[in-house]
């Protein structure tokens, strides 16, 4: 067949043949899909759906955008740089073999060792940024230890460790603050000292004075480092083969043990970067009794983007867009704030069913096929 | 004539391959009809869409003249079509009689399954074709072999009449491949047909009515099994001849490779693959066969030997240096290789493409990589030519997920990775297991080109005709023990089954 004269049919038909092809296009029905679902509720409920979706995307881009004012985009920038953090560290993990859903904990613990350093020592603002930073990552790392090496050593599955340790670090955490760095409410933590936070006047100005601050700069880094990690050294060829097939990985001569202990603490890590651009760079502070969110939200993030380090980003970005905005919906329409949830959640759904998205690109290509092989036979009966 | 099986102009493609190109297989009533095809032919492509597994673009099946579309297994079980798979489909926690029923269990008052019912349904089928299969028995306390057996009882179970078979001999032994024929032939007595999968012309010879050729996809011929050779069953498949005894040089061995002193190690749970193994030795040049029924402590023996498993007292050495201490990567380095006797479990990540599958040995050291930093340029490159060089084949070359890849080129891939990094010692442990004649050839010659380059070779093999051909020597080995050695002039079929069995010990 010549390649030129396909037409656009013959064209989606060759591209969707190929099962990877359609593995990548599944993420974007999955949010096609959930924009659907939301468009359609908003209906239901008697809203228009087209103020509600404008209302989202100016609450988070362009409300004030072209008047100079870049507050929104910043503030959502600032939301999807903590979920480019969590849903790097999902990701990174299931590239390895693991399901942490504890990246809530982690950057729950991460955070408060932030906090308390950002409290507790004077430094000129480069060093404390740094020591902060190194903190935020080891305190993450350390809270992934004890799971990692339940894993590695005893087997036990990360995904009931993992989970339970959210709840272990929202009480160590309650209890440790309200000893040693008590703020004006119960609930809260004393704020960081200005040296300690990621905010950054000359970027805080850039964007009208919104929460944006380096932690992005950091992101970008980060995500960089893991997909070279993963795909370009033998360290990331060692994660990832001991997370498919641990006797085969075994049989190459590679310390299994030791390396699912490493993700566990890279992902840690890198859940516990996602504290320090929250709480240092975010709210200043802490606050109690609650695992942030942030962390099953990296499930999505890292599920729609298929786990890939720069897919990841995308959807963060995805998700910020839509968290910032929901609540501006919230505040300037009469739809609930509830609904905002549930529409976020409908996306998420999605994109955790985009096996099944796939499996119906699948069956369409499948029948788009035979209604050809039809069309030639009725050209030839003629 | 009236065929039970018609699949006319079956048309089946892969992502940058075409597996089945217009096959047509018709398949007579109360026949044993062999498919017979090089490795990614596409026989079981054409089977698992008979068994419901894929849809076809294009072609038509028929049962018994009726035109019939199967969507999925379920419908191949309402049209009474059972299939035991390459790699069985079983619960290990489970009992036999629990495999069996699953999704189809017998119901008491409040919907409670009816076990003893069940298990007596599945005794009786048992006896009733001799399998000697015990109902209660946990599936992951029974050989390969009665696996294989349940497998087939989970047919029956389900009355199949049309029974299909991929590769099913080629994790038995010769004994329970004669068993497996006389079963087959009970069924066909009565009235069941049935379609297998082998790599085997003997056994083809020996048990089929008829036999469709595929190659690369394509059909090739259907023909009459009795008034066909061996050689032209061969020829039709390969297209060329293939020369089944294979040429070496004179046995001339060198300096000691291997040396095994006192080798013991204790199994909690299976006694009879403990291990004491009291001398063993191989030099270079020289190809050691291991003979030995499954399940006498072979697996357990190379696993101690190369690290897999831990040894508990005794000596290997290897060039003189005593590596019973060292680990799986240490004597890696040092120049063993490994070809696994478990090719999904050891041999490869399924999800690897395969030019990381073939980088498994050596991605840590340079020139796959420099620093701990990959040099994927070298990586695809060298990929390539082992592709070439051992005609792997699959749809979309060096980028090919393994896991889609037909499982006789899965093991040509396990055999090139290991056969090309040159070692000192290639313990080969069944590495023609699932291969085609045409690929057995080559396997061969290149075990003996390692052998005469001076390489020392363990071969494990539970073949015997593999064994007597390639080896120098034979040792046997019979409940962990090495019972025998035979020199290659010494040892004919009857000397080594008799040792298999624990008989008596002749040699040294
Ligand atoms: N699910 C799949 N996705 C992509 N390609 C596939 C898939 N299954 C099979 N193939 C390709 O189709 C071809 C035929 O494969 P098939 O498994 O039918 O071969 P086979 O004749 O059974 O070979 P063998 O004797 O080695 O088992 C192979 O080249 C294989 O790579
Ligand atoms: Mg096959």
């Amino acid at each position: 067949m010549e390649n030129k004269h396909k037409s656009a049919r013959e064209r989606f038909i060759h591209y969707f043949s190929d099962e990877s092809n359609r593995r990548k296009l599944a993420p974007y029905i999955s949010i096609l899909f959930g924009l659907l679902a939301g468009l359609i509720l908003m209906l239901l409920i008697g809203q228009d759906p087209i103020k509600g979706y404008i209302n989202i995307l100016n609450g988070s881009i362009f409300k004030g955008l072209f008047e100079g004012n870049f507050r929104r985009l910043g503030g959502t920038l600032a939301i999807a740089t903590v979920l480019t953090f969590t849903g790097l560290s999902v990701a990174f993990a299931f590239k390895t073999g693991l399901f942490n859903i504890g990246v809530g904990g982690q950057m729950l613990f991460g955070g408060f060792i932030v906090v308390l350093l950002g409290n507790v020592l004077t430094l000129p603002k480069p060093v404390h940024l740094l020591v902060i930073v190194l903190a935020a990552a080891i305190g993450g790392a350390l809270w992934a230890l004890v799971p990692g090496i339940l894993k590695a050593r005893y087997r036990i599955s990360e995904v009931v460790t993992t989970i339970m340790m959210n709840y272990v670090a929202m009480w160590t955490v309650s209890y440790f603050v309200r000893r040693w760095i008590p703020g004006h409410y119960e609930t809260e933590s004393s704020m960081i000292k200005e040296s300690a936070s990621l905010k950054f006047e000359l970027l805080t100005d850039l964007f009208s004075g919104s929460a944006i601050n380096l932690s992005i700069i950091l992101a970008g880094l980060v995500v960089v480092f893991i997909w070279y990690i993963l795909e370009k050294t033998t360290f990331g060829y060692e994660l990832k083969a001991v997370g498919f097939n641990p006797d085969a990985s075994k049989y190459a001569g590679m310390k299994v043990n030791r390396n699912i202990l490493y993700s566990m603490i890279i992902s840690g890590a890198i859940a516990g970067l996602a504290g320090a651009s929250y709480y240092a760079g975010y709210t200043n502070h802490v606050k109690l009794g609650v695992v942030p969110n942030f962390g099953f939200d990296g499930i999505a993030v890292a599920l729609l983007g298929l786990n890939s380090p720069f897919g990841v980003v995308l959807s963060a970005l995805l998700f910020g867009v839509l968290r910032t905005g929901g609540e501006y919906l919230n505040a300037m329409t009469s739809i609930p704030k509830e609904l905002v949830d549930i529409i976020v959640g409908l996306i998420i759904y999605f994109a955790a069913a985009t096996l099944l998205i796939q499996f119906m690109l699948t069956k369409l290509i499948k029948k788009m096929k035979k209604n050809d092989e039809k069309h030639i036979e009725e050209k030839v009966v003629e | 004539m009236d065929y039970v099986i018609e699949m006319l102009n079956i048309t089946k493609d892969f992502p940058g391959i075409r597996a089945n190109d217009n096959v047509t297989l018709q398949v007579k009533k109360g026949e044993i009809h062999a498919l017979l095809g090089e490795n990614g032919a596409g026989k079981s492509t054409l089977m698992s869409i008979l068994f419901g597994l894929y849809q076809p673009d294009s072609g038509v099946i028929k049962i018994k003249g009726q035109e019939v579309k199967i969507t999925d297994p379920n419908v191949a079980n309402e049209y009474k079509i059972g299939m035991v798979h390459q790699h069985f489909k079983l619960v290990h926690n489970f009992s036999v009689t629990e495999n069996i029923i699953l999704g189809l269990e017998p119901k008491k008052t409040f919907g409670r399954v009816d076990i003893t019912y069940a298990a007596k349904k599945v005794q009786d089928l048992s006896n009733k074709y001799s399998l000697k299969v015990n109902p209660y028995d946990l599936i992951h306390d029974i050989s390969v072999g009665m696996q294989q057996r349940v497998e087939i009882l989970k047919m029956l179970y389900r009355d199949a009449e049309i029974l299909i078979f991929d590769e099913p001999t080629a994790v038995l032994t010769p004994q329970e491949i004669d068993e497996l024929m006389e079963i087959m032939r009970n069924f066909v007595n009565e009235g069941k047909s049935i379609i297998i999968i082998t790599h085997k012309l003997k056994e083809i010879k020996k048990v089929a009515d008829r036999c469709t050729v595929l190659r690369k996809g394509k059909y090739i011929d259907t023909v009459d099994v009795k008034n066909t050779s061996e050689e032209e069953l061969a020829r039709l498949m390969v297209g060329r001849d293939v020369i089944f005894k294979v040429d070496k040089a004179p046995f001339k061995p060198g300096k000691m490779v291997l040396e095994i002193n006192n080798l013991k190690r204790t199994d909690k749970v299976n006694l009879s693959k403990s291990l004491d193994v009291e001398h063993l030795e191989l030099r270079e040049g020289e190809i050691l066969g291991l003979a030995g029924i499954e399940g006498n402590g072979q697996t357990e023996f190379i696993q101690v030997l190369t690290g897999l498993k831990e040894l508990e007292s005794g000596e290997i050495l290897f060039l003189g240096q005593d590596i019973s201490n060292l680990s799986i990567r240490e004597k890696s380095a040092l120049g063993i290789a490994h070809i696994p006797e478990d090719r999904h479990k050891h041999g490869l990540i399924l999800d690897f493409t395969l030019e990381d599958n073939i980088a498994l040995q050596e991605y840590y050291k340079s020139p796959f990589s420099n620093n701990g930093i990959l040099d994927r340029g070298y990586m695809k490159q060298y990929a390539k030519d082992i592709i070439k060089r051992f005609d792997v084949r699959s749809g979309k070359g060096e980028l090919t997920l393994t896991r889609s890849m037909s499982g006789g080129n899965q093991q040509k891939a396990i055999v090139g990775r290991e056969v090309a990094r040159n070692p000192k010692l290639l313990i080969a442990v069944q590495p023609t297991r699932g291969l085609d004649v045409g690929a057995i050839e080559f396997i061969h010659s290149e075990l003996i080109k390692a052998r005469d380059e001076g390489r020392a070779v363990l071969l494990v093999s539970l073949e015997l005709d593999e064994l007597l051909n390639l080896s120098d020597q034979i040792a046997v080995m019979y409940e962990g023990k090495i019972v025998g050695s035979l020199s290659s002039e010494d040892a004919d079929e009857n000397k080594i089954g008799l040792l298999m069995s624990g008989g008596n010990n002749v040699g040294k």
